[in-house]
């Protein structure tokens, strides 16, 4: 055993220079006793670790969807065609991920690249589907909830007189796309009204009441968060405090929306509209108006399908983003396998890369095994 | 045999890098971005010091509060300069509600993520378990350092939370929603209580709640990457010879340390998520219909359970308090052994009852929430496990008083520290088993008995053995002692304040003083008025004060004398305790990996005074005990 | 025994040879192919009517897991895979089970007064 080195400590210098060849052993071999090599044990654990946190993700779920009243938890929500065929996709990397794998095992390596590059194209494939048409689509997609004490004004959209007749659930929301809404102008800053009007292109349909009271067009939900969120100056004489007698608020009330109707809800009695069973939100040609007090949570309850609109899209977004990230990660560490730097690691040791390729590759299957639960719990159920 | 193949292949089978072998690294790489893990477990041991300290900086404060409630801070003139960098929290210099919250939640978090887990399972494992099982480093070096970055990069999180609009998190460390949900949100405005005009808008991502998830998601991350290191370490890089049954107690504590953060913190980060989406999405996970705050509803969808937080957060709480105490234990263990010069007692008994502490420490967590309004069959489920996992606890701290019997004990700094420990620990757990009762924790739910209870086990618990370990493992990794005076000044000084913090915390609690309460109870007449041994509930607080200022003041010896003994401590030998792990016999401090070849094991871990040796201790790594042929053939070692 | 003196030493994985991944080929494309079919088999089993939605959500669970287990098993090798990393996934399942089914039993025995 060396003894102890003596040298005079000016500053402390942590030890750098190793006097032994000490490398850190089982990184591409397997330990007998074991039977692993180190990163083959170490991804497995994180994916022990990945289990634990979408299974917490999923235990939400599960506590939310219970604990939501009858008719509050929505269905058919998401285009199951475009849902299956990313499900496909991801299916299809997954195949060409462990024929990559083989490739290299089997020493054949344009193979490898072939099905590599697949596998990467596929997961971008994956990813643009979904955050180019699947996420967008929410954006612009209406939704309000009806307060259930005047759910009878909207029965013509909501059938609940039908529904509970044959014992299903009830119906509390109505969806589409939004075409116009009514505003009082109230105290809104009359400036800032007029400039967010002509910089989001809105149209006015009609005037009334001295033209405190318009009717706009508007493209999308968003149109109407801004045109809420148009600040007035609100006054307060009486206020002890001079500090607040004047105070900047919500200057502008929305008074109504109108929106063309989704399938269901134009049809709200028609058995292809019963549950349990897929409905695709298509839109019809019947179109609705929807007045501000008729809706609940002290008016409050109107978005786009956006996370804030129900605990459904909160779950949904969290656990498909989160998901997504997953699936963005692996399609990095492919590119990282593609790079000149893997190719050189090839032809000075083969299975090393093969061993991080299977690590790598164990990791976007747990991303698929993952997908293959949220599919159908989100698209389908 | 299980050998593993290293110096005779120069190339091919090991993913090492060969850069840093024979030329100096330059400042960058040697002290910030190194892959080394005794630099890695001495920049978290650095770190999570200083945070530790900053924790108790923060309790200092907070026991100014409550000894003297509403009182300007004249203290050095604190009061006024801490007014001048945060004018709405303390204005002239009198702690406002808010920033007494503030205070608790954030001297909660730092202490437990900041400081005990980065110091006592992070800087002692990085450090020692590689040491001690014979190994080169870790099998992952790079993922080592980014678990310390990410560490880094929470840690400063979580201090810059308190200078931004609206302060720190002030919503418990359980961060409980809705409160944390709607506290401070983005959008609020934040108004001077003296003037009553708003000053500042809480901003949507940087205000202070938001912060501490964030801060939060990056701890995790951390603890996950190095929980995955730790593990595979333990399983794949021990030494030829070094079975599972020759491991150090320290090497099993933290492989099972490692397996309770691997698999509880995911919920709680998926927990956090779904928080941040709730404060910045306006999501309602955890926002239930019909809240109102304010006076006015809260625009969320609703259909969200506070409840399911709170189960997400002490599933991993629970496996949280054990990562707390766990790797405290394995460095007594370590020092007891080392200085009874005897074997522990019941090291068999020892690593059994930890494994099934680990398992049950999972299914045990809705013992915190027993008021939530648990029926029956749900809570006698917990009280029942709860139970039950207090009884390898008292196995562990059995064996370890029991390994004193018969011993012969030096005093040294770190023993004195092991021993109070064990004492310690014991009013700690034993504290803890009248809570395991539905019933009684109706009535001692969140008063001050539930503080006492666990800061005795974490802080002369799990800090003292903290203490214990930089003693010992000094001279390991700066070639010099530490000043023996100096640390016995340290040791009494803080035995003595430590329990004069927390031993009156009892007593209040019983008495029903509530926790995270600002003004020290004086509003409860039971505890402001009933008197127990010549002091009212508040009067205690003024002992409880005086004794954490003071405990304050008995840190200087120590703080001193780490930084002091770098340089001017008496020079230690290679293995200055006498002592048969492994880690001993690489030189202070070791070099780029350890050994010059891997050692062999050839016996237990603790083989002091055996009968017949030619001296008291026989390092693991020895195959001749010097005991005559005869009596004893000399050890082979064991397949793996 | 002692594999220090061998220059290339086989992966103990001795199912993952250069020689055996041929053979498993096959399997991967079989396997890919069945998930497709499945996944047809989880969109088609929702339109039918089970009775209640409960019964759906049971049959599209099973149909996951079979579709689960088949990734796992094959394209993940856990049907050849070493003991360490059962015992980690065994416990792993435990405690998923453990929160899901804790919670939820917290969740349908409130206190009733």
């Amino acid at each position: 055993m060396p003894g102890f080195r003596k040298r005079s400590i000016r500053r402390w210098n942590p030890p750098q220079h190793s006097f032994s060849n000490m490398e850190i052993p089982y990184t591409i071999s397997a330990r007998p006793d074991t039977g692993l090599w180190n990163a083959k044990l170490g991804i497995w654990l994180f994916l022990a670790s990945e289990v634990m946190l979408f299974g917490g993700l999923f235990s939400g779920y599960v506590f939310l969807r219970l604990g939501s009243a009858p008719g509050y938890w929505p269905h058919g929500l998401l285009n199951v065609p475009v849902g299956s065929m990313n499900t496909a996709i991801l299916i299809l990397s997954s195949v060409t991920v462990v024929m990559a794998w083989a490739s290299l095992k089997m020493r054949q390596f344009t193979r490898y690249q072939i099905y590599m590059a697949i596998t990467i194209i596929c997961g971008i494939i994956f990813l643009a589907v979904k955050l180019a048409y699947e996420w967008p689509q929410k954006f612009v997609h209406f939704g309000a909830y009806i307060k259930p004490a005047v759910a009878e004004k909207y029965e013509d959209y909501l059938g609940n007189k039908h529904l509970i007749e044959k014992g299903l659930e009830p119906r509390y929301e109505i969806t589409g796309h939004l075409h116009e809404i009514e505003i009082n102008r109230a105290d809104a800053d009359p400036a800032e009204l007029d400039t967010l009007i002509k910089a989001r292109g809105l149209e006015v349909v009609k005037t009334e009441d001295e033209g405190k009271v318009l009717t706009l067009k508007v493209h999308s939900p968003s149109d109407a968060v801004a045109l809420r969120d148009v600040l007035g100056v609100i006054s307060n004489p009486d206020e002890p405090n001079p500090a607040k007698r004047t105070r900047k608020a919500h200057g502008v009330k929305i008074e109504a929306f109108e929106l063309a109707l989704d399938e269901i809800n134009a049809n709200p009695t028609s058995p292809e509209n019963e549950r349990p069973r897929f409905i695709p939100r298509s839109l019809s040609e019947k179109t609705a108006t929807i007045h501000m007090e008729d809706i609940d949570g002290d008016g409050q309850a109107w978005s786009s399908f956006e996370p804030r609109h129900s605990s459904y899209f909160a779950v949904y977004f969290t656990i498909t983003g989160l998901h997504g990230l997953h699936v963005l990660a692996g399609v990095l560490v492919f590119c990282y396998y593609m790079l000149p730097v893997s190719t050189r690691l090839y032809r000075q040791n083969p299975e090393h890369l093969a061993n991080r390729v299977e690590v790598a590759g164990l990791f976007w299957h747990f991303v698929d095994l993952v997908w293959i639960f949220v599919f159908p719990i989100f698209y389908l159920l | 045999m299980a050998t593993p193949t290293t110096s005779t292949h120069a190339h091919g089978e090991h993913g090492h890098d060969h850069g840093d072998h024979h030329h100096e690294l330059g400042f960058w790489q040697k002290y910030v971005f190194s892959t080394d893990h005794k630099v890695i477990g001495i920049q978290y041991g650095v770190t999570g010091l200083i945070f530790l300290f900053f924790g108790f900086c923060l309790m200092m404060l907070m026991r100014f509060q409550l000894a003297y409630p509403g009182e300007e801070l004249h203290f050095l003139g604190l009061g006024r300069l801490l007014a001048y960098f945060f004018p709405t929290e303390m204005p002239k210099g009198i702690m406002t509600p808010d920033f007494y919250n503030s205070l608790g939640a954030m001297h909660g978090t730092i202490m437990v993520f900041l400081g005990i887990v980065p110091v006592a399972f992070a800087a002692f494992g990085n450090y020692v378990v590689p040491l001690q099982i014979g190994a080169p480093d870790m099998t992952f070096p790079k993922i080592n350092m980014a678990s310390y970055q990410a560490f880094f990069v929470g840690g400063v999180t979580m201090l810059i939370s308190f200078f931004v609009p609206g302060g720190a998190a002030k919503s418990g460390w359980t961060s409980y929603s809705p409160l944390a949900n709607v506290a401070d949100h983005p959008g609020a405005d934040v108004i001077d209580p003296a003037t009553n005009l708003v000053v500042s808008h809480v901003h949507m991502i940087f205000n202070g709640q938001t912060l501490w998830i964030l801060g939060m998601v990056f701890l995790i991350t951390s603890s996950l990457l190095g929980s995955v290191n730790f593990i595979t370490t333990i399983i794949q890089l021990r030494a030829p010879g070094m079975t599972w049954m020759r491991l150090p107690f320290f090497v099993w504590a933290q492989l099972v340390t490692s397996v309770l953060l691997l698999l509880a913190f995911p919920p709680l980060e998926a927990a956090s998520v779904m928080q941040l989406m709730d404060r910045v999405a306006g999501t309602s996970f955890f926002l239930p219909t019909g809240l109102y705050v304010g006076g006015h509803l809260w625009g969320n969808s609703g259909g969200g359970s506070p409840l399911l937080w709170q189960h997400l957060f002490w599933f991993l709480a629970h496996p949280e308090v054990y990562v707390l105490i766990l790797p405290g234990i394995g460095i007594i263990a370590e020092v007891v052994a080392n200085n009874t010069r005897k074997p522990l007692w019941g090291y068999k008994a020892m690593v059994m009852a930890i494994l099934v502490l680990g398992f049950l420490s999972f299914i045990v967590w809705a013992h915190h929430m027993y008021l939530t309004g648990m029926g029956a069959k749900v809570s006698a489920f917990f009280q029942t496990t709860t139970i039950i996992i207090s009884i390898p606890s008292v196995i562990l701290l059995t064996a370890l008083m029991i390994s004193l019997w018969g011993g012969s004990i030096r005093f040294t700094v770190p023993m004195l520290f092991a021993t109070a420990f064990m004492p310690e620990f014991g009013i700690g757990g034993l504290t803890g088993i009248p809570l395991a009762f539905n019933a009684v924790d109706l009535y001692l739910h969140d008063t001050y008995y539930i503080i006492a209870h666990f800061h005795y086990i974490v802080a002369p618990g799990t800090i003292f053995a903290i203490f214990a370990g930089v003693y010992y493992w000094y001279p390991k990794a700066t070639g010099r002692m530490m000043n023996d005076t100096l640390g016995r000044i340290h040791f009494f000084f803080s035995i003595i304040f430590i329990n004069g913090i927390f031993m009156p915390m009892f007593i209040q609690g019983m008495m029903g003083m509530h926790r995270r309460w600002y003004d020290g109870g004086l509003s409860y007449p039971v505890t402001s008025g009933r008197v127990v041994l010549g002091y009212s509930g508040t009067e205690w607080n003024h002992v409880i004060s005086w004794s954490a200022w003071l405990l304050g003041v008995a840190q200087l010896p120590f703080i001193f004398n780490f930084f002091w003994s770098i340089r001017h401590g008496k020079k230690a030998s290679i293995n200055p305790w006498d002592s048969t792990t492994l880690e001993w016999t690489a030189p202070s401090p070791p070099p780029h990996g350890n050994f010059d070849h891997p050692p062999t094991v050839y016996r237990g871990p603790y083989e002091y005074s055996v009968p017949g040796a030619s001296s008291d201790f026989t390092p693991q790594a020895q195959s001749d005990a010097g005991i005559p042929e005869k009596e004893h053939p000399p050890l082979e070692p064991a397949t793996a | 025994m002692d594999s220090s003196h061998d220059p290339h030493p086989a992966t103990q994985d001795g199912a993952h040879d250069h020689h055996d991944v041929s053979k498993h080929v096959k399997g991967y494309l079989l396997v890919g192919a069945l998930l497709l079919v499945f996944t047809g088999l989880t969109v088609f089993l929702s339109y039918v009517n089970f009775g209640s939605s409960k019964a759906n959500i049971i049959v599209a669970m099973i149909v996951a897991t079979i579709k689960a287990s088949m990734v796992a098993a094959i394209f993940m090798h856990l049907n050849s895979e070493k003991w360490t990393i059962y015992r980690f996934l065994l416990l792993t399942v435990f405690f998923v089970i453990g929160l899901f089914v804790l919670s939820l039993l917290a969740f349908h025995d409130p206190i009733r007064y």
